[in-house]
């Protein structure tokens, strides 16, 4: 029987059981909206603006090991998806987004609502399709989903004519996938692992740098294994929090512009370092000229060989899938030990750092509520147990700083792109993968109002969703960058005529409060966590003169880290 | 240091952009692109020459090879190549000059394909040098038009590039 391109995606999708579709309807997807409205398998989560759509299939993605679906319709849809999309792109986010585009006559005319999807975003996605043929609808959404989830994982469009998804074909869906020109790495070589075994074992200083690769494999339980084994400092980049337990003894925090002086310090004086599915960002090493100063031997597994000594000169580069490569560096570790006398020197250098590095701590007050603060008692209320989603600021570092993750894929933030207005619809995303989660969402004003339309989502779909604006007053991150480095010009960072939060969620039908002592910081956050069906939106008043520290300025190497004053 | 890589892809509508867009968007220069389909006709081959430190070239392999549609890729620079690039050149040819530019291209074994009163038309095959060294030899005061195709490469003997 012959179905039309509609229903042939649909059918795809619900082959990939595909359980949420996050979208937004429009003339070139009318026919797509038709076929997803005649069946029920596939889900679809109508939100409020498609960047909104791309977030949400996002933190989807990243709080399971699923692929995230999105669908939007052609021109302004897929502009405005086109943020999510690179958001996505940055952090290796496995994601299918698919477009509608005006029908094929008319491609090139400057049709209403036409724009060149394939073209507009190919920089930011792991590969792009535009389906000519109702027929190849089948075959390119399984290359989809196999190129979006396999390698290094990462978005996918598929851009289909409002004329193809009217067109009839007859629907089969490819049972394999095999694309001559794409081969992801997978086993690392067997030499190489030997070589760095060797290596790790004769470091007098080593250090373990953990990123987002380490999540997106699944490989924490391999990490783990191998920190304990070789009893080595373990550090986590901002991506790959929660990869290695926060509580465990060898680890010694995020590293990088805001990470802990233990942490930066050991990256910079270590002798041997083993870096795992990172890639030594700008944010992380800082400059790399002063990174390259302290001779040291880099040992790097990454799955993309396009990331290794793209940086920094590496020594030992491992290609393959981290968890299969850390799977088989265990296996030749088994039974050796490094050296019990250079070990314990190390850590108590590390130690010293790490006690110095205490004055990363805050100054509470009685009288203001500190953000630092706020995240400190989020975390004991949920029992360090929540998905924590963030958005991009000050807000976003304290939260990473002082939320300790204990396990993967809990914390959700944008990191590459430090994308605005994630939080929210990336929550949303987050509640609908994992229902019965406790999910909050650490904001900033700022920030929230980039995605605010989203509360109306999260009512339709009893999300209950805690939101946690750290309510400054001020663009802060960008204020901090100001005070020090602008002569305290604050141009244009202070949040002149904000609306009134509470009244606000409360007009979305939401649960609106207001924090603005210290003393009344747990209690409104006890209760808010107790109202288990309903979305709280926490606007707690705090210090608006706090900045985030230690800090790296920028450009500047990572022991000229600035600590906190005053302390 | 100058490279030429040789690349097989996928000929599709848009894998010509995503080599092009790769080096616009990581500011990785091209000095001459070359492309059109094989044997195969699924198959473009494209040659590419290029600069950059090593560590640049290091990272403009790696990125080509990332790219979904490229299947296969040679840095042909890192051994025994040849490359040959065509080109057209048209020149006022008056009077003397005209026995003058035949001798010139007869050196360079060149060849006449076109030729008027006041101009002629000479097609040339060599290496990127061989071409600049007579467009040289003529002079910018007579040459009218100047087409190249960018250098094209192969591997020499048993060096190979193929699916
Ligand atoms: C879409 C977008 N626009 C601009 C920026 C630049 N930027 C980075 S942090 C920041 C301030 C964020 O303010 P807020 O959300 O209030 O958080 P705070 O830093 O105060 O915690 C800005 C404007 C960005 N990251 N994303």
């Amino acid at each position: 029987m012959e179905l039309t391109g509609a229903e042939i995606l649909i059918r795809c999708l619900q082959e990939e059981q595909v359980e949420y579709v996050f979208g937004y309807p429009g003339g070139a997807v009318l026919f797509i909206y038709d076929a997803l409205f005649q069946q029920d398998k596939v889900k679809h989560v109508l939100v409020r603006h498609e960047q909104a759509a791309v977030h949400a299939a996002d933190g989807y993605a990243r709080s399971s090991d699923r692929v995230g679906v999105a669908l939007v319709t052609s021109g302004p849809g897929l502009t405005n998806a086109v943020t999510g999309i690179a958001t996505a792109y940055m952090d290796s986010t496995p994601m299918v987004v698919i477009s509608g585009q005006v029908p094929t006559g008319a491609i090139g005319e400057d049709a209403f609502q036409e724009v060149d999807a394939v073209g507009i975003t190919r920089p930011c996605v792991k590969h792009n399709f535009l389906v000519k043929d109702a027929k190849d609808i089948a075959p390119t959404i399984k290359k989809a989903f196999y190129l979006a989830k396999s390698g290094r994982p990462g978005p996918v469009l598929v851009d289909i004519p409002k004329d193809v998804s009217n067109q009839k074909a007859s629907f089969e869906y490819p049972a394999s996938v095999n694309i001559r020109s794409y081969h992801p790495a997978g086993k690392g070589d067997s030499g190489q692992i030997r070589r760095a075994a060797q290596m790790l074992l004769q470091a007098r200083r080593p250090m373990i740098y953990a990123g987002g690769g380490v999540v997106l494999s699944d490989a924490s339980a391999q990490l783990i294994s191998l920190v304990r084994l070789l009893n080595f400092p373990c550090t986590n980049t901002l991506m790959g929090l929660g990869g290695f337990p926060a509580s465990d003894k060898h680890f010694v925090g995020m590293l990088g512009m805001h990470g802990t002086y233990e942490a930066n310090m050991a990256m910079q004086h270590c002798d041997v370092l083993l870096a795992v599915g990172a890639r030594f960002d700008d944010r992380v090493i800082g400059n790399v000229e002063h990174f390259a100063e302290v001779p040291r031997k880099i040992i790097h597994i990454d799955i993309d060989p396009s990331s290794i000594a793209k940086r920094v000169k590496v020594d030992l580069p491992i290609v393959g899938d981290v968890k299969l490569v850390l799977d088989e560096l265990l296996d030749v570790l088994r039974n050796s030990t490094p050296d019990a006398a250079a070990m314990a020197v190390w850590w108590q250098q590390v130690d010293e750092w790490r006690a110095a590095g205490g004055k990363m701590r805050y100054k509470n007050s009685a009288e203001i509520i500190k953000p630092q603060f706020v995240i400190e008692k989020l975390h004991e209320i949920t029992g360090g147990d929540a998905f924590i989603t963030t958005d991009v600021g000050q807000h976003q570092m304290w939260a990473a700083q002082y939320y300790k993750f204990d396990q993967p894929r809990r914390w959700i933030t944008s990191g590459g792109l430090g994308t605005m207005g994630f939080g929210l619809p990336a929550a949303m995303g987050v509640q609908m993968v994992n229902p019965g989660a406790t999910v909050a969402c650490v904001t900033g004003e700022g920030s929230i109002q980039m995605n605010i339309q989203e509360l109306s989502t999260c009512k339709q779909f009893h999300l209950p969703i805690k939101v946690i604006l750290l309510n400054n007053g001020y663009l802060g991150m960008v204020r901090q960058w100001q005070e020090f480095f602008h002569g305290n010009r604050y141009s244009e960072t202070y949040m002149n005529a904000l609306p009134d939060f509470v009244r606000l969620a409360e007009a979305y039908g939401h649960v609106g409060m207001r924090i603005e002592k210290p003393a009344d910081v747990e209690p409104a956050l006890k209760e808010a966590f107790a109202r288990k069906h309903d979305l709280v939106f926490m606007d707690f008043k705090t210090d608006p003169t706090e900045n985030v520290y230690p800090m790296v300025p920028g450009g500047r190497g990572l022991s000229e880290i600035i600590l906190a004053e005053e302390l | 240091m100058r490279h030429i890589i040789s690349l097989l892809m996928e000929n599709e509508a848009g894998a010509l952009s995503r080599v092009a867009g790769l080096f616009s968007a990581r500011g990785y220069n091209i000095e001459s692109l070359s492309v059109a389909p094989t044997e195969d006709p699924t198959l473009s081959r494209m040659t590419i020459v290029t600069s950059g430190s090593d560590a640049v070239i290091e990272q403009i392999n790696k990125q080509l090879n990332k790219l979904v549609d490229v299947a296969a890729l040679i840095d042909l620079s890192e051994g025994e190549h040849l490359e040959r690039e065509l080109m057209l050149v048209k020149v006022r040819a008056e009077g003397d000059a005209r026995e003058e530019l035949k001798r010139m291209a007869d050196t360079f074994r060149g060849r006449i394909i076109d030729e008027t009163d006041r101009t002629c038309t000479i097609e040339l095959t060599g290496s990127c040098a061989e071409l600049d060294s007579l467009l040289e030899k003529i002079g910018r005061d007579l040459i009218l038009e100047t087409v190249r195709t960018g250098a094209s490469g192969i591997g020499r003997g048993e060096r190979i590039l193929k699916l």
